[in-house]
């Protein structure tokens, strides 16, 4: 593996396949034990630097190293020297002049873990970019997939993924689309034409604007969520239509085959890319799933990139 | 010599053939029964636990033997120690075996490690630190096909299948039906010749 995971579209399928392999052994090493801690990253320090809010992906992040014993220090731009306007770069340099050897970086901007993996020594892990990049998400994206669909093993070639929604605004997306084409998978984007990115065209994947007749083909359904805290204008007319022609509801989960399973990166808007009984349904969804998941694979990816000698 | 195949033309010689793998696998497993039955009549209180690579088939193949030996049926689990190592930092990222608790666990059990080769002992130390994890053991035991020498640690076995005097810079492989085809052991002159 590089000395950084910055982009999904980085990982060669053997490498994918190694991080969701790694995964699948760190969770099974501490399925049902009694201490939750494995030994190999004793004396590391990760840092996990977030310049915007987050819940799951900084906690994920923080236990995963944990249970791999790292020390962990976790950064949040609120409250720190970055609202007395100290910079990116600065700010790196000051936490690594304290030892860490891996900064876990958020950051509204996109390209912001590119430009600091070339400022700093260690490792840099991608946490979220603006609305360019989230590697780790596709990660556990496909482990979940692999578990649920491959048994647990090899790639995804075959399967067929839909992915619903605010494609535009979404990280998700896009690393998503980058890893599934890597793993095989064939990807199908459906969304409004206005939460299409442009250059969509260029993505390994299909595009479509009718949600009901690409689902009885799919295994899986991703929903992505409406950020509507990055929208500046109106990217649709209301709410209520978006849920009605892009919304997945119970209606709609009746259109997919027995097997296939539904999933969301989180957090959700309930009743509008999502109805609640879809969230909840305790066969397809595997929305709690994904967020455990995420733990065994951030573990995956800090151990191959913490885990041995120094280059 | 049955299996010269697998003998490299390379200064490697064949220390034991298939013959004599099963002949001391079937010993080893008789010194199981004794020392146990000593230990006492409990045989839901033994496990075998098996580090890969070699460990596993190995382990395996002693449980077969004492069943076979009118011994206790005993459950058979997998240590990957890779992640409690102490050279982990030595070089790079090396890949995770599976771990596999017998039935039942090792808490409270007489818990018999089996691995291939005994040689350093760190790799036994690894695994007495990855036991921990798991429970707490009654106590644990160590049972090597081959013992080398060369040890850095002060650990010993409990059942040894060969003893083999070496020079620190030869190589000593067990090969398994299991893993690679056929049994043997071999030993070669120079270090990574294989």
């Amino acid at each position: 593996m590089n000395r950084h995971l910055l982009s999904a579209g980085d990982l060669d399928r053997a490498t994918a396949v190694d991080i969701l392999d790694t995964a699948e052994r760190l969770d099974h090493a501490l399925a049902g034990r009694e201490v939750k801690k494995l030994p190999p990253l004793r004396g590391r320090t990760v840092v996990n630097l977030f310049y915007e809010d987050s819940t799951r992906t900084r906690t994920s992040f923080e236990l995963a190293a944990k249970r791999l014993s790292a020390d962990v220090v976790n950064f949040s731009a609120k409250g720190s020297s970055v609202s007395k306007g100290e910079s990116l770069k600065d700010t790196a340099l000051t936490l690594e002049a304290m030892g860490s050897d891996a900064v876990v970086v958020r950051h509204s901007y996109s390209g912001a873990a590119h430009r600091l993996a070339e400022w700093v020594h260690g490792s840099v892990i991608n946490a979220g970019d603006g609305t360019h990049e989230h590697p780790t998400q596709a990660l556990l994206d496909a482990f979940t997939m692999r578990r649920r669909l491959r048994g647990g093993e090899g790639d995804l070639a075959g399967l067929r993924v839909v992915i619903v929604g605010d494609v535009l605004h979404s990280r998700v997306a896009r690393s998503n689309v980058l890893l599934l084409a890597t793993l095989g998978a064939s990807v199908t984007l459906v969304a409004p034409p206005t939460l299409l990115p442009v250059g969509v065209d260029a993505w390994p994947a299909a595009t479509g604007f009718d949600l009901d007749a690409v689902l009885p083909a799919s295994d899986v359904v991703m929903m992505l969520r409406v950020q509507r805290e990055r929208m500046t204008e109106s990217y649709f007319p209301s709410a209520r239509e978006y849920a009605r022609r892009y919304g997945l509801d119970a209606r709609r989960m009746a259109m997919l085959h027995d097997d296939a399973i539904v999933m969301h990166p989180g957090p959700m808007n309930r009743g509008m890319e999502i109805a609640a009984e879809v969230a909840d349904d305790p066969k397809r969804s595997t929305i709690v799933e994904q967020v455990t998941n995420g733990v065994s694979v951030r573990m995956a990816v800090l151990y191959l990139l913490l885990g041995g000698a120094d280059e | 010599m049955p299996n010269a195949a697998l003998v490299p033309d390379d200064g490697t010689s064949s220390v034991l053939d298939a013959q004599d793998v099963g002949r001391v696998v079937d010993r080893m497993a008789h010194q199981i029964i004794e020392r146990t039955a000593k230990v006492g009549p409990d045989v839901a209180g033994i496990a075998l636990l098996g580090i890969p690579t070699r460990g596993v088939p190995l382990a395996r193949r002693l449980a077969a033997r004492v069943a076979a030996f009118d011994g206790p049926t005993l459950p058979v689990g997998e240590l990957d120690t890779t992640l409690y190592r102490d050279d982990l930092r030595l070089r790079g990222v090396r890949p995770l075996g599976q771990t596999v608790e017998p039935l039942g666990g090792v808490t409270d059990r007489l818990v018999i490690l089996v691995d291939d080769v005994l040689f350093s002992g760190r790799t036994i130390r690894a695994a007495l630190d990855a036991i921990r994890d798991l429970g707490r053991p009654r106590a644990v035991q160590l049972a090597v096909l081959v013992d080398r020498g060369h040890r850095q640690l002060p650990i010993r076995a409990d059942y040894v299948g060969k003893n083999l005097p070496t020079a620190i810079e030869q190589t000593v492989r067990v090969l398994l039906a299991e893993t690679d085809g056929a049994d043997a052991v071999l030993i070669a002159d120079k270090a990574g010749s294989r």
